[in-house]
């Protein structure tokens, strides 16, 4: 681990478990029922085994693994989404997630207000929105529809608009949880082209994707999760190569 | 383990351990003054489309307190004669119902907020008190003109020439203990909600009541006559009834509104009807009491509130 003294960590991931519970009594005849039977009330389910990962300061990498193996309770514990039953989760910076954009969009709303009410919900100030309001909407290409009720947009351009709004938040840590299937071919190369640009200027990528192409252009290092443990923690092509086989 | 074991020395040799943040971390309510950029944007949202695709619009805002205020005064000021025992009944009875009314729709909405935004709560981090915070601003944009309604029809009896300083502070001490109560009860009833959505129906419950739990129809000295003289029950339990921080709200607003609106009419030679009710004894005091308790509420919510935060996300 002699790097380790030399890189600047961006994300520390320290022995963290997270835990769901599941409950099968929904009610109180459930519950009643359920106890008479002597069935059990609910059951526990780990979603992480305690996984340890440091992620360096301008570094990209891919959290790989299949459905279900926890790679999405991951990126929900560096967001802050959720909290860790046991270990730590430290980020240094801003950090800001591409995870499900749209989520705060308002359908009655126009898109000039919401591309404000996004980007505030992603944590930016007044003034900053108002700097960067021309480059998103220029981004999204849909000027001449951003006065419009978003209700009326076609998704594809729901989604372009809020992807676009989500790529220009004021950041040190980006989180990428599959949203790069936005748009077009032509929209998909500039999203591309978007994170390389991201990735140059030394921001920190952490990217969930099924999509290895996209993977294998953008990060350097690869992480394969599976059932909640790191399986693999290395080389991209040897993660890719782990988790397509 | 089959990953590199990390010696946590090493982790912070390049970078002090205090330059980090833990994720998800809030600071309660003091976040929300923070992030007041947003909590602004939320309630233009919460107030601009409330009335989207509809015709009447803003108009519902009074219509629905207009058709409370009618059904009560006629059953209860027509047919059944209350407006008898207080003189100028409509003032008395619309200043209290637009009180009940800022504290239902703030509870209400606060409640719901969470749930509600169910969809930014599992996704994005944010101070998720903003929502409940927004839910009671936007309550209190629709009280506004309510409030309005109200002083226009004080000012045609004569409001302007009885009324004092201490009328208004007593209107803004109203607002402000109804508000920061329904908070606190939103705040408390929000979080649970998340987990056990019985709590709405809860909330719907005690809405119920309220209206009936203070003097709001009757008067506060009718309960005083009950509770005392014909049952014969302490003292105590009246004052106790006084400290409903509605309550104070209300007899806030009759103090404010109805009684200059009223003493005009009362003292003109030649009225026949009753005299004005006494004010309730502690009266300012009781201002200070309820607004106690209303900030009290207000912590024991941001509490809870705090310690079931983190399971939001899972639980929605």
């Amino acid at each position: 681990m002699s790097e380790q003294t030399t890189i600047k960590p961006s994300i520390i991931i320290d022995g963290v478990k997270k835990r769901f519970t599941l409950n099968h009594a929904f009610s109180l005849k459930d519950t009643v029922v359920s106890w008479i039977k002597r069935r059990k009330l609910t059951s526990q389910f780990e979603a992480l085994k305690g996984v340890d990962i440091t992620i360096g300061e301008g570094e990209s990498v891919a959290i790989l693994g299949f459905n279900g193996s926890g790679k999405s309770t991951l990126l929900k514990l560096i967001s802050g989404v959720m909290e860790p039953d046991d270990g730590e989760v430290l980020t240094r910076g801003r950090v800001a997630g591409l995870i499900e954009v749209g989520a705060g969009f308002h359908p009655e709303l126009s898109g000039r207000e919401n591309v404000f009410l996004n980007a505030a919900i992603l944590g930016m100030k007044k003034h900053e929105i108002e700097a960067r309001y021309d480059e998103i909407v220029a981004f999204s290409e849909i000027e001449q529809f951003i006065d419009q009720e978003v209700k009326h947009y076609s998704s594809g351009m729901f989604m372009r608009l809020a992807f676009s709004v989500a790529i220009h938040v004021e950041l040190d840590v980006l989180l990428v949880d599959e949203i790069l299937s936005v748009g077009d071919a032509p929209f998909r190369e500039k999203c591309r082209l978007k994170f390389e640009e991201l990735i140059a200027e030394g921001k920190t990528l952490v990217v969930v994707s099924h999509d290895m192409e996209m993977v294998r252009e953008l990060c350097t290092r690869g992480i394969v999760i599976n059932k909640g443990e790191v399986v693999y923690d290395g080389e991209v092509e040897g993660a890719i190569s782990l988790v397509d086989a | 383990m089959s990953g590199p074991v990390t010696d946590t020395r090493d982790l912070f040799a390049a970078v002090p351990r205090s330059d980090f943040d833990t994720p998800g971390k809030s600071r309660g309510l003091i976040d929300v003054v923070r992030w007041r950029y947003l909590l602004n944007l939320l309630v233009r949202t919460g107030v601009t489309t409330r009335y989207r695709n509809s015709v009447l619009g803003w108009t519902w805002s009074y219509v629905r307190p207009a058709a409370q205020f009618l059904v009560f005064w006629v059953v209860l000021g027509i047919f059944m004669d209350l407006d008898r025992g207080l003189p100028n009944y409509a003032v008395y009875l619309f200043s209290g119902i637009v009180m009940i009314n800022l504290f239902s729709e703030g509870f209400k909405n606060a409640t719901s907020s969470i749930v509600g935004n169910a969809a930014l709560v599992r996704k994005v981090f944010l101070p998720r008190q903003l929502f409940a915070v927004s839910a009671v601003i936007v309550a209190f944009v629709h009280f506004l003109p309510q409030v309005g309604l109200l002083l226009i029809v004080c000012l045609l009896m004569g409001w302007i020439a009885h009324v004092s300083i201490v009328s208004i502070l007593a209107i803004l001490a109203g607002m402000i203990i109804v508000m920061v109560f329904s908070l606190g009860l939103g705040l408390f009833f929000g979080a649970v909600n998340v987990r056990f959505r019985d709590a709405e129906n809860i909330v719907e419950l005690m809405l119920l009541l309220a209206t009936w739990a203070s003097p709001v129809l009757y008067a506060w000295t009718q309960v005083q006559d009950a509770i005392v003289d014909r049952l014969g029950w302490p003292q105590w339990i009246v004052e106790l009834y006084m400290l409903n921080p509605i309550t104070q709200g209300v007899e806030l607003f009759h103090y404010a509104f109805w009684r200059p609106a009223t003493e005009g009419m009362v003292t003109a030679s030649g009225y026949v009807g009753k005299a004005l009710i006494d004010i309730p004894p502690g009266l300012a005091w009781n201002t200070l009491w309820t607004f106690l308790i209303a900030v009290g509420t207000l912590l024991f919510g941001q509490f809870v509130f705090r310690r079931l935060e983190g399971r939001f996300a899972q639980d929605l």
